[in-house]
């Protein structure tokens, strides 16, 4: 019957490639739905609405933590001298000009806030994630001096300035993030949309 | 007699169930030499199967869900009869898991046990020491305390760090734009039948490459040179069963008062098994003022934090890992084993035993500028180990290795007396 004269070797390569390859398509095509079903669900997704938030009640030297798409966004009511410190210090910064896009247009300044007062900012350490811990005194222990009031992550040591800017040598890449927010009142803040 | 042979033969023509049972088992035969570091082969077998028993009975009350987990935890310590039992040899179990398979690495990486032919040896056993890492990096979020939680947030943002593709992975891998119960429900999948499936499978191919191949011993040698000419099996060998089955009991029973001390005296271990801060629950606006992960992870965590730059960060911890994968074909020397290796060698070993260990305390420690110090020096110290071993291990005075294994009846040499008191320092 069949000998191996009568085989066609190019035919059946043929088809062992095509077969191979269009495998290969069905099995792409399969894994789609299920590397997507990974992504945020929809209702994830719809958690990031806007939030409100009243700072009347901060007072100066003050910072309130409130969730904002799961994250914690700080509220820091700047004094003049917390303000005044912030000139201090822009030859140790990263990125003193805030010149990476680490916050929205209208507070690309040197307060990186719209009045600069009132720092809104995501309390996030640009590094790995974690939140760095408010440290408003003047070269306190725990900190390298000098040390004119700022933020220290916890997790590896990063340092930021009373704007949320990094220092250098430290592992955070980055500035924190300033949301986008605007003000809907003199002391009302909307944080999630564009001023 | 007649009846149980009958059926065995039954099952034989069916299945090679006697023919398994003689080639792994009671005809395979391994070198008689083998000495305390080889009971931790068996004892990573033994704490597998306890974390996959207590695993299935920690499910049937434990809730995948963020609002739920912390309070299902706490169900199990305190309303379940024995959960406490069951889930603190489950935690503890993590812990000795690591134990053994550190020793088990460390005994292959004396006796030169991954070189030629026992290269894919290695590496399975490497891929199981990753599995490993993957499952007790997932588990740990599963009682989604602080320090799971924190340590969850910091080991994914890692993968941030990769260029241009870093947010989108990281929000891939998480389900949601935080750490949440997205991320949560997905870890239990993973932790639970996803990684547990993989590591059988390498566990399986590990054996199957190793009975292939045969197993290494202290002297480095291979029984395999020298068989009996009527029998043909390897005159330094025995059959693992009963021989080496009936020797790793007595392991067997000594780590278990180990273990069940852990479980019944200290089951935290001062904060080692147990961290204090994972007995809070999870609070994703704020992060606990100290967050290390558990002891296992901390030499790599070390070298995270040692570097100030992200990106560099993340990949030299990576390459502390993969440069593992390499140990068979970096070693030049012409010895297998460290009885038969020369001085710069057991130098080179002694400054990577410190450094490891000097990273791992290093990393449990606040992120101080001394820290960081030593960290970098501790962390050249664990790649020069590596790096530079295609160099001293070449050009290093090794001693002239036996032909036959040794101790045992056989003559003692002096490279015998003089090697085993190295061993004892690095001990």
């Amino acid at each position: 019957m069949v000998n191996d004269k009568e085989v066609d070797r190019g035919k059946r390569r043929f088809l062992l490639a095509a077969t191979t390859a269009m495998g290969g398509v069905a099995a792409v095509g399969v894994a789609i739905p299920f590397v997507a079903s990974m992504w945020p669900s929809a209702r994830a997704k719809a958690a990031g609405a806007p939030v409100v938030v009243d700072v009347s009640k901060v007072e100066p030297g003050m910072q309130i933590t409130v969730p904002w798409r799961g994250k914690p966004v700080w509220f820091l009511h700047r004094t003049p001298e917390m303000l005044s410190t912030l000139q201090l210090h822009n030859g140790r910064l990263r990125d003193p000009d805030s010149n990476d896009p680490q916050q929205p247009p209208y507070c690309k300044n040197p307060t990186r806030s719209i009045k600069p007062e009132y720092m809104v900012v995501v309390g996030i350490c640009t590094h790995l994630g974690c939140v760095p811990s408010f440290v408003p005194q003047i070269n306190p222990p725990g900190v390298p001096h000098p040390w004119e009031g700022g933020y220290h992550c916890p997790c590896h040591g990063s340092l930021y300035d009373l704007a949320a800017r990094v220092f250098k040598d430290v592992p955070a890449p980055l500035n924190m993030v300033v949301p986008p927010h605007k003000y809907l009142s003199d002391k009302v803040i909307k944080v999630g949309e564009d001023a | 007699m007649s009846t149980k042979n009958g059926f065995l033969n039954w099952v034989d023509e069916r299945f090679p169930l006697t023919a398994t049972w003689k080639q792994h088992l009671s005809e395979y035969y391994a070198p008689k030499n083998f000495n305390f570091w080889y009971f931790f082969g068996s004892l990573a077998l033994l704490v597998l199967v306890n974390q996959i028993v207590t695993g299935i009975f920690l499910t049937m009350n434990y809730k995948p869900d963020a609002n739920l987990a912390f309070a299902s935890v706490a169900y199990i310590m305190r309303d379940v009869d024995w959960g406490w039992l069951i889930r603190y040899m489950h935690s503890t179990g993590a812990s000795m898991f690591f134990i053994v398979v550190y020793l088990h690495m460390w005994r292959g990486l004396i006796y030169g046990s991954g070189r030629k032919p026992r290269e894919l040896i290695w590496i399975f056993g490497m891929l199981i020491y990753v599995c490993l890492m993957a499952e007790a990096f997932m588990g740990y979020l599963l009682p989604w305390g602080q320090m799971s939680y924190w340590g969850a947030q910091v080991i994914i943002s890692l993968f941030g760090a990769l260029p241009y593709v870093g947010n989108t992975i990281t929000t891939w891998i998480r389900g949601d734009f935080v750490v949440s119960d997205a991320t949560l429900n997905r870890f239990f999948a993973f932790h639970v039948i996803a990684v547990p499936l993989i590591l059988l499978c390498l566990v399986v191919a590990h054996l199957i490459a190793l009975h292939e191949v045969g197993s290494n011993n202290p002297d480095g040698i291979e029984i395999k040179k020298h068989k009996d000419p009527k029998t043909g099996i390897p005159l330094d060998g025995i059959p693992f069963h009963p021989y080496y089955t009936l020797k790793d009991i007595v392991g067997v029973v000594v780590f278990l008062m180990v273990f069940s001390a852990i479980i019944f005296f200290a089951p935290t271990l001062h904060g080692f098994f147990l961290e204090q801060n994972n007995f809070l629950p999870a609070n994703p606006m704020q992060t606990p003022p100290e967050i290390h992960p558990l002891w296992y992870f901390t030499p790599y965590y070390a070298i995270l934090r040692a570097v100030p730059n992200k990106l560099m960060g993340v990949i030299l911890m990576a390459c502390a890992i993969v440069v593992m994968f390499f140990l068979p074909w970096l070693d030049r020397s012409p010895a297998k084993s460290i009885r038969y290796k020369g001085p710069i060698f057991k130098f080179a070993l002694l400054v990577f035993l410190v450094s490891f260990f000097g990273l791992a305390y290093l990393g449990m420690q606040e992120p101080t500028p001394t820290v960081t110090d030593f960290s970098r020096i501790f962390g050249i110290g664990y790649f020069g180990f590596f790096l530079l071993m295609p160099v001293y291990s070449a050009v290093d005075k090794t001693k002239p290795v036996p032909d036959r294994v040794t101790g045992h009846g056989t003559s003692e040499g002096p490279a015998f007396v003089a090697t085993e008191s190295v061993e004892g320092v690095a001990r």
